[in-house]
């Protein structure tokens, strides 16, 4: 950054400094809980965010061949869009399959993006019952939970991802270390 | 004329009668190439003057000039249906100068291009702050603002070549997914002052109003908080559509990614979320099968543009340009070889140069009609060096499909012709 952004943000900041109650009420407005609740649709790898309910990899099975299979194929596999079962073992080959199970390294990713991203045409319009059973569908067809298998808030984030340890960070941004050396 | 053929123009066999001349002396090359035309053509062929069409509300471009991004998909998945395309890359062959215009700016959009009327749209700022607050468009123009170039370049530029070259790819294929524009918006502090962050906070979700709702974690650096900023502004204009409308991210000199487009919410915690994005998608496999994370700072990168895939040379005169660009800061040099990474010359650079923008390089050269390979390689001001390919994919393995910055040669045959190889 140049020394004249520099100058120039030191300068924002003094004057917000200056009029700091005038300027919370010149730019927007309040946001109240119950509107943030509509929108506060993430999902941390702890489960935080994740909502009451509870789903079956049995239930998952129509709701995935009703809503996901033309795109991901029958049993995750197959079809014109991202494959979502098996692969595991190919990551070190020159032609690594990542997958669901091969590559994702938390379930409750898979809750958080299922239910903000997809169905693609309409995303969002499963219900969290019905993503939590797509959700135990999708692991299932990777062995990552039983067939009859059922998932919830509490159950999810406790899942180990067979890829779990798959990953090393970039020094520079390693969340475990970034903001401890100040 | 189309302006692909005004381009080869330039590139026609010229005799050079001193070197050196772009350093100023211009007149050379005109002089030159007009002595070569006077036996074919004369003034007298050129049609006469006369009124021209009437003023428009807009400037279309000339009806002898075309100009097209090119939508693609994953590697080797080219000339594809619009419906099928995830991505849609720069002509740079066809271009001139740093700034990429607004309507060829590289395009990656996850699900689609959404139709967001300003007036209903709204950013939710809120998490671990004071003050959650919501903003209008209209909130955000009336704040302070900055006005910056910088280059956003998806991760995947330059991902056709991991494991192989095409010999028949232009360099709109290789490397059309990064572009320069200036961008006008509201400091990410500023925001953050506003809504009062809680100082524990070091992380951000950024999120956009696409129909993928696409999220992304981003650390709180100093560098982050001193440089990010909300933009609604594109070369002077408002967003178009496809980079955001009416607001996005910009994060200069980081993963395209991360430049949230539609942005509709900034949540702040204390820790990466692991989207989607962040884990399964823009993390770069190696060849021991553990993917790198969290790789967010775009590389130091080049390449040449002219001559460049698919274009034909003749011996003599010709011009080599392109563009470099570093997600650390300004380019410091550019060197390019005309003997296959042999020996190596300094081009000269195009002033001013902006940290994490693209700036256009050049060289003269003299082609003596032998087959060789011509290529470039960057030195940002922090001296990271531009990679070759060999020591590159030692590093890298040929998996990681992202952040792919490793030197571009260009062969030329005994007939001219420019083609995509590996070094």
């Amino acid at each position: 950054m140049s020394s004249r952004n520099k100058l120039f943000l030191a300068g924002i900041l003094t004057a917000g400094m200056l009029s700091a109650p005038a300027l919370a009420f010149d730019f927007g407005r309040p946001a109240t809980p119950d509107e943030i609740k509509l929108w506060d649709i993430d999902v941390s790898p702890d489960g935080k965010g994740l909502p009451d309910g509870s789903g079956t990899a049995a239930q998952g099975k129509q709701i995935f061949a009703d809503n996901c299979a033309v795109c991901h194929g029958d049993n995750g596999q197959g079809g014109i869009k991202d494959r979502l079962a098996g692969g595991q073992g190919t990551l070190a080959s020159n032609m690594p399959v990542k997958t669901v199970g091969s590559f994702w390294p938390y379930a409750t990713t898979l809750y958080d993006y299922i239910h903000r991203a997809m169905p693609y045409p309409t995303p969002g319009s499963l219900s969290a019952g019905e993503t939590y059973a797509v959700t135990a569908y999708i692991l299932s067809l990777n062995g990552i939970v039983p067939a009859d298998g059922k998932v919830d808030k509490a159950s999810l984030p406790k899942i180990r991802m067979p890829n779990r340890d798959g990953f090393i960070p970039e020094p520079e941004f390693d969340p475990a270390k970034l903001f401890r050396k100040k | 004329m189309t302006s692909k053929t005004q381009i080869e123009s330039l590139q026609r066999a010229v005799p050079v009668s001193r070197r050196g001349f772009i350093g100023g002396l211009s007149v050379g090359i005109l002089g030159a190439a007009a002595a070569e035309a006077a036996g074919t053509e004369s003034l007298g062929d050129v049609p006469d003057r006369g009124p021209g069409a009437d003023l428009g509300a807009h400037s279309e471009r000339s009806r002898f000039v075309k100009l097209d991004r090119i939508p693609e998909a994953t590697p080797g998945k080219r000339n594809v249906e619009p419906s099928d395309a995830i991505n849609s890359k720069t002509p740079h062959q066809k271009l001139v100068g740093n700034i990429t215009p607004t309507d060829l700016h590289y395009e990656r959009s996850h699900s689609g291009v959404p139709d967001i009327d300003p007036a209903q749209h709204r950013l939710l700022i809120h998490g671990l702050v004071e003050k959650p607050l919501v903003f209008s468009v209209e909130d955000l123009k009336r704040m302070p603002s900055v006005t910056r170039v910088v280059f956003i370049e998806c991760t995947g530029n330059g991902w056709e070549n991991w494991k192989k070259a095409d010999p028949d790819l232009t360099v709109q294929n290789t490397h059309g997914l990064v572009s320069t524009n200036e961008w006008t918006g509201v400091p990410l502090r500023f925001l953050i002052d506003l809504v009062a962050k809680d100082k524990g906070s070091n992380w951000m979700l950024a999120e956009g109003g696409d129909g993928a709702g696409v999220d992304r974690s981003i650390p709180l650096t100093e560098e982050i908080v001193n440089e990010a900023f909300v933009a609604y502004g594109q070369n002077g204009e408002p967003l178009r559509p496809a980079h955001g409308f009416p607001m996005r991210l910009v994060m200069p000199g980081f993963e395209g990614n991360l430049n949230i487009k539609w942005l509709r919410r900034l949540k702040f915690g204390t820790a990466p979320w692991m989207t989607r994005w962040e884990t399964a998608r823009y993390t770069q496999l190696l060849a021991n099968g553990k993917a790198r994370q969290f790789q967010l700072r775009m590389e130091t990168n080049s390449v040449i543009t002219q001559p460049s895939g698919m274009m034909q040379i003749q011996p003599g005169y010709n011009r080599i340009s392109g563009l470099a660009w570093s997600g650390h800061g300004k380019i410091a040099k550019v060197e390019i070889s005309t003997d296959g990474a042999r020996t190596w010359k300094q081009a000269q650079l195009s002033l001013p140069v902006l940290s994490k923008a693209q700036v256009r390089f050049q060289m003269d050269w003299v082609w003596d009609g032998k087959p060789t390979r011509i290529v470039s390689r960057s030195t940002d001001e922090q001296g990271n060096v531009q990679p070759d390919r060999q020591s590159f994919i030692a590093a890298m393995g040929t998996n990681a499909l992202f952040h792919y910055n490793a030197q571009q040669t260009w062969s030329i045959d005994e007939a001219g012709r420019v083609r995509n190889v590996l070094a």
